[in-house]
């Protein structure tokens, strides 16, 4: 059964991005208006299945973001279809739903209540999340006092203990340190293996090639390519003129 | 989601809201009863010493009657109206229905509304006015002041995403709220061709139940609560469908 598809669907902005309500309004009376719009991402389609987890590559502007966005049901597209069938949990930014001024254990709790979790859930996972993140006594202490990797540990935690049908990863993974980042892996994997659905972008490439076995490939919002992970990230590699890491 | 889970949800982001914002505070939660206060003083100084308002007995519970339902509205409903902006991170990063943004941030604010209720209340008994059967109108008369406020936000703060300059569209409408809201005068000087532009407006309907009740001790005539029902819902109705209709590419303007 698909989890994820999207029907040639195609998503613009408008390049004007601050509309002055009061100009666009006038000069759209006196003379058609012709609005510049780009494509963000222009006619892609795919498809995903159970336990399918697909590494989205690109160089920077290339749609990857909106792709997610899209799919998490955070944006409409302006042509085409999105069908997702499940539950997703979105990781696009480090620490969006967490507030500085709260403390880790404060923010635990919104940010389940901001995955849909209910109050009783919450308070079972609570320990289990804690525990995951390996924050340990910091829990208690406010987050501004957090550095970059451990407010990543912790969003994992959280978006973890939902298991979503559908996980997407917007290059968080990155800050996380070597022992997290295998932790994180193998909780990807026990949620693949469990038939979820993962959609991944990154800059490392040896993360992708790790957790993902389909890859597609976005240049200027059209797809350049779609595949195997290994063979098309090679061939994103070989294009983008760098050597593969390590 | 769940209706359970919603519920979750917003007392989530109203207990942040509030945490945030006491937790670096010494004085705290005094001052919502501080700033009334101080507004009510200098106002009953000016309008019993110096501008000398006529026959109105006790000018300060008169005064925080209309202080206290109008402080509320007009701070309530600036942040309702910046709130889909000042949460963008939440907005365009976290998939939540997104109605829960202005209306958790106008139900932050009844906790403050709550407490100066509590003052106003304190205020009347201290001065003297016994507790009547028509009291028990109160809770149903901020409840509507409550609703129509969430409809106004989730208008104005829809708009605001789109066009920045809504918030300020909405602090002058405040200030000019603040006169043409019967805060410092009685709707009996108002010469009666002008009542109609009081009973339709949902604070001032607010204001004049509030004394009716907590003054006079009668029931607020039920063509002004008929009124206040009616601009209440139909704000709240108006407002969930134009946001709902707005919400949509929110994402692509923050």
């Amino acid at each position: 059964m698909s989890i994820v598809r999207l029907e040639s669907v195609s998503k613009t902005y408008s390049r004007k991005v601050t509309r002055q309500f009061v100009k666009t309004y006038l000069s759209g009376r006196f003379r058609p208006a012709h609005q510049e719009r780009f494509y963000a991402l222009k006619q892609v389609s795919l498809e995903l299945r159970e336990g399918d987890s697909l590494a989205v590559l690109g160089p920077n502007g290339a749609g990857k973001s909106t792709l997610l966005s899209l799919v998490a049901g955070l944006s409409w597209p302006d042509e085409g279809r999105v069908v997702v069938a499940g539950r997703v949990a979105a990781l696009l930014e480090l620490g969006s739903g967490f507030h500085p001024d709260l403390t880790g254990a404060e923010n635990v709790r919104l940010n389940a209540a901001l995955l849909g979790f209910s109050r009783r859930r919450t308070r079972e996972k609570f320990d289990e999340i804690v525990e995951f993140s390996g924050i340990g006594e910091f829990i208690a202490e406010p987050l501004r006092t957090y550095s970059a990797g451990m407010v990543m540990r912790l969003a994992f935690a959280v978006a973890a203990a939902v298991d979503p049908d559908i996980l997407l990863i917007d290059e968080v993974l990155a800050v996380g340190d070597q022992a997290f980042q295998h932790k994180c892996m193998r909780k990807i994997q026990q949620l693949k293996e469990k038939g979820r659905v993962l959609i991944c972008t990154s800059h490392v490439m040896e993360t992708l090639r790790g957790l993902c076995t389909r890859a597609i490939w976005l240049d200027h919002g059209q797809v350049r390519g779609e595949g195997a992970a290994d063979e098309l990230i090679a061939a994103f590699e070989a294009a983008a003129g760098s050597a593969p890491l390590q | 989601m769940r209706v359970a889970n919603y519920g979750f949800l917003l007392t989530n982001l109203i207990l942040r809201d509030f945490r945030v914002r006491y937790r670096n505070m010494s004085l705290g939660v005094f001052w919502s009863v501080l700033n009334p206060l101080v507004m009510m003083a200098v106002l009953t100084f000016i309008f019993t010493r110096i501008f000398v308002a006529g026959g109105i007995r006790d000018f300060h519970v008169f005064v925080l009657c209309g202080i206290i339902p109008f402080n509320f509205f007009a701070i309530a409903w600036a942040s309702g109206t910046m709130s889909v902006f000042q949460n963008s991170g939440l907005v365009k990063r976290v998939v939540l229905p997104r109605e829960i943004v202005p209306l958790s941030t106008v139900l932050a604010n009844c906790i403050h509304f709550l407490i100066q209720i509590g003052l106003l209340v304190t205020v009347v008994l201290v001065s003297g006015y016994p507790v009547n059967a028509y009291w028990a109108l109160l809770p149903a008369v901020f409840a509507l002041e409550v609703v129509f406020v969430c409809g106004l936000s989730l208008i104005t703060s829809a708009l605001d995403v789109y066009f920045r300059d809504v918030r300020y569209v909405v602090e002058s409408a405040n200030t000019v709220l603040f006169w043409m809201v019967p805060i410092f005068y009685s709707l009996a000087i108002v010469p009666a061709q002008f009542h109609a532009l009081y009973q339709y407006n949902p604070i001032a309907a607010v204001v004049l139940a509030c004394r009716n009740i907590l003054i006079d001790g009668m029931a607020p005539p039920p063509a002004l609560l008929y009124k206040l029902f009616f601009v209440s819902t139909l704000f709240l109705t108006l407002g969930l469908l134009v946001y709902g209709r707005l919400k949509r590419r929110f994402a692509d303007y923050l």
